[in-house]
């Protein structure tokens, strides 16, 4: 049996209460040997044969050829070989699922457990940030101008991957901050700000421009845009909080989980009055729905100082979408988990907050499109929880105001910018790619979407 | 960074800003609003904008100081900059010719409401103003709006100027004694609006109230704005600001106002408790 070194962790008891970094990373001394328990698998194939690991990376990074550097402890090349695919390395060491992706295809997890993939590319590129980010080789200017929307992490890596092929990019962000959700998104706790303005200052020192403040749709519209540069990509994310539309949403105490999470991320809520945001928190919160950003509304709601908070999902344990380790990290600080459990209406005081919230018990029915078994509502089964705030994170949908106001642009009915595989969207010299368009739901995926569009709208503007 | 390019006092705490904001001045309307943050630590409030100039690139803002970031802001000076500023935001309804347009304003409510009478005098509309505030010195852009108006009313709570009592008792004897109203537009403190609603529903008189919600991103993202407007959840700042009167839940608006009054009492103590020191 392999069994992978286990990465530190910040203590329980500091946990409750701050929003430091919980998971630590690995020392030179620990990468070293977990780098070692790599088989290195696909060079003792065939040069030509793509190791396990790396069909499960969306940017198919060479992992076994790190992972070796990382083992002789060449933690310098190491960087470089993941550099080749993926500009945002310290971010995605720490918030990609690969349990569903690398790691799982890992030959070493049918005999033990898988190599800590993960850990290794979060351990390398905290390493290079400690000695200053190299920036990369350029190509020659090419003359071309490309306008990018929207800076997460489709954004960055579509402008950083053209900047590289010596095209000169400028980036449009709606809010006063780069990053998209990377920023308002995740909690300090799971990915530390500092590490992403980190990532965001390399792509400036690759020659991008970004110039935030700027709506595309309001301050400048996507014709606008098009009749000053070559191309334009539209990276604008998921960011159209859903609700239930249950009675009660609205009473004084019901967040939105981007309310939520944008209040303590970007405005920096958990230091009020130092930072002007408030934010109320009650002892009793629920948070409805489990996928990353229920969990991570859970866990703030924890250490700004809920006492009791639980989330309410309407499926099983097997069912909720947010990645174990977190799931793990959340029942060890204290959530409690109320499954099979869906809400059906929230109740308000005389002075309009929130009081209690009604729900109702599920059992699990048959399977539906997405292979999930269906929640369907058990007969007479309703009850009351006292709760203060209500959280509701049962998703975002594609953001509405650019298709709204872009003639030509094809959206499917859920509001996603319609591509094909190059990510060419419906309108001559535009691109989409990341949450904004159908299928795509994590940093990974909006990164390698993003790679796509890059190398697509090189080829459209070298023609 | 915004450069404030003139500052003037219209009434007591009551200011008026000219801000270097070239992208905003460009596109916005009678209506839309701006987001602005003084500085790293500030949070993201909305305003109206008051005015807007293409060829000097920038944009008129009038607030009444009544909170930390408000009077912050009042007590930068020209030359000052503002962190960030992003818009326009907000649907404006199209100033299209409607026939005589009744405009209210009350309190700050009036900036907003000045640049509306132009554009309806613009498209032709005969423009009945009525401009109200607790008292007289808090009557502000009244020269202008009585030039640009056909018509000006006047109500003060305290009787120190025009009538003596609401802009509602004004709307009211207009629409005794006048035949014809095809539109009222109001822009003021949420009860005013209300009670304009309240007035013109009993006539049928289609009339559309500028809400001012909470608000965080002002682009659709955190739905802190969230309002209901017949019986559905909508967010204003991208749905709004400007919403059937008829339809508004008001109660419902006044009580999400009302969300975070504690929070303001401490960040206001705050920085009064600074300024002494
Ligand atoms: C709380 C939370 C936790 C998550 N946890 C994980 C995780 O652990 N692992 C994982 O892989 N994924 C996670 N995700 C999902 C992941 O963050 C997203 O899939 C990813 O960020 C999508 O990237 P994007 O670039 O497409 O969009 P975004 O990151 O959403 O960025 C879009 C940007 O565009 C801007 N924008 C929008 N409209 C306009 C406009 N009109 N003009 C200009 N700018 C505009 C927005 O302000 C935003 O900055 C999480 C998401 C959330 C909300
Ligand atoms: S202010 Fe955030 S959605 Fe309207």
């Amino acid at each position: 049996m392999s069994l992978r070194l286990s990465m530190p962790e910040l203590g329980l008891k500091k946990r409750r209460h701050s929003f430091d970094e919980v998971a630590l990373g690995y020392s030179a001394e620990q990468a070293i040997a977990e780098a070692k328990r790599c088989l290195q698998c696909a060079s003792i194939k065939s040069r030509n044969i793509k190791a396990e690991c790396v069909r499960g990376c969306p940017t198919e990074t060479d992992i076994p050829r790190f992972v070796k550097y990382v083992s002789e402890g060449d933690f310098d090349s190491a960087i470089e070989v993941i550099k080749e695919r993926n500009a945002l390395p310290a971010i995605c060491g720490r918030v990609c699922p690969y349990e569903n992706q690398c790691e799982k295809l890992c030959i070493l997890s049918k005999k033990g457990e898988a190599l800590a993939i993960g850990g290794l590319e979060r351990f390398v590129a905290d390493h290079e940030r400690k000695k200053n980010i190299k920036v990369s080789k350029k190509a020659e200017t090419s003359g071309k101008i490309v306008a990018v929307i929207g800076s997460g992490p489709a954004g960055l890596t579509t402008a950083a991957d053209l900047a590289k092929l010596g095209h000169d990019v400028t980036i449009y962000e709606a809010l006063h901050e780069v990053g998209g959700v990377l920023m308002y998104g995740i909690p300090e706790f799971r990915l530390p700000k500092e590490i992403v303005q980190a990532e965001v200052e390399y792509v400036k020192r690759l020659g991008v421009s970004i110039q935030t403040n700027v709506v595309i749709g309001r301050s400048i519209g996507v014709e606008g845009l098009l009749e000053k540069f070559d191309a334009v990509f539209i990276g604008t994310g998921a960011g159209l909080p859903r609700f239930l539309n249950i009675p009660g949403e609205n009473l004084n105490g019901v967040y939105s989980s981007n309310e939520f999470l944008i209040r303590t991320n970007l405005m920096k809520a958990y230091k009020f009055p130092e930072y002007d945001t408030p934010i109320k928190i009650g002892k009793k919160v629920a948070v409805i729905g489990a996928g990353n950003v229920a969990i991570d509304s859970a866990r703030v709601a924890l250490r700004l100082g809920g006492e009791d908070v639980c989330i309410i999902y309407r499926r099983s344990e097997k069912e909720m979408p947010a990645r174990a380790e977190e799931i793990k990290r959340a029942k060890e600080e204290g959530i409690q988990f109320k499954l099979l459990t869906n809400p059906v209406r929230i109740i308000g005081d005389e002075g309009g907050w929130v009081k209690q919230i009604e729900c109702v018990r599920m059992k699990l029915g048959d399977s539906d499109k997405s292979g999930r078994r269906m929640p369907i509502p058990i007969e007479d089964s309703e009850f009351t929880l006292d709760v203060d705030t209500v959280i509701i994170a049962i998703g975002q949908s594609p953001n509405p105001l650019i298709s709204k106001v872009t003639n030509g642009l094809k959206t499917t009915r859920g509001g996603a910018i319609k591509i094909d595989e190059n990510g060419r969207t419906s309108l001559e010299g535009v691109f989409a790619g990341g949450d904004i368009t159908p299928g795509t739901a994590t940093v990974i995926e909006a990164m390698s979407a993003g790679k796509r569009a890059a190398r697509a709208i090189h080829e459209y503007i070298s023609r | 960074m915004h450069k404030i390019i003139t500052k003037k006092e219209i009434a007591p705490a009551v200011k008026l800003f000219e801000i270097k904001a070239p992208l905003v001045a460009k596109k916005a309307r009678a209506g839309q609003f701006v987001i602005l943050r003084i500085d790293e630590n500030g949070e993201r409030i909305p305003l109206t904008i008051a005015n807007f100039d293409a060829q000097r690139g920038s944009i008129t803002i009038i607030f009444h100081e009544v909170g930390k970031t408000t009077k912050q802001l009042g007590g930068l000076n020209e030359g000052d900059n503002i962190a960030d500023i992003v818009g326009p935001l907000g649907n404006a309804m199209v100033s299209k010719k409607y026939g005589t347009v009744v405009c209210i304003g009350g309190g700050v409510g009036i900036a907003p409401i000045y640049l509306k009478i132009k554009a309806f005098k613009r498209a032709g509309n005969e423009v009945i103003s009525i401009i109200g505030a607790r008292t007289k010195e808090l009557l502000i852009l009244e020269e202008g709006i009585r030039k640009t108006s056909d018509e000006l009313y006047i109500a003060t709570d305290d009787g120190s100027k025009g009538h003596h009592g609401f802009v509602t008792d004004v709307l009211q004897e207009l629409i005794d004694t006048k035949k014809n109203i095809d539109l009222v537009l109001a822009v003021g403190p949420v009860v005013m609006m209300r009670a304009v609603g309240n007035v013109t529903k009993r006539h049928g008189i289609k009339t559309v109230v500028s809400l001012n919600p909470i608000m965080i991103d002002g682009t659709g993202m955190c739905g802190a704005c969230r309002v209901t407007i017949d019986g559905k959840s909508r967010f204003a700042c991208v749905d709004g600001p400007e919403f059937d009167a008829h339809l508004v839940d008001f109660e419902e608006l006044m009580n999400r106002q009302r969300i975070y009054l504690d929070e303001e009492d401490v960040a206001l103590q705050k920085f009064e408790d600074h300024k002494c020191h």
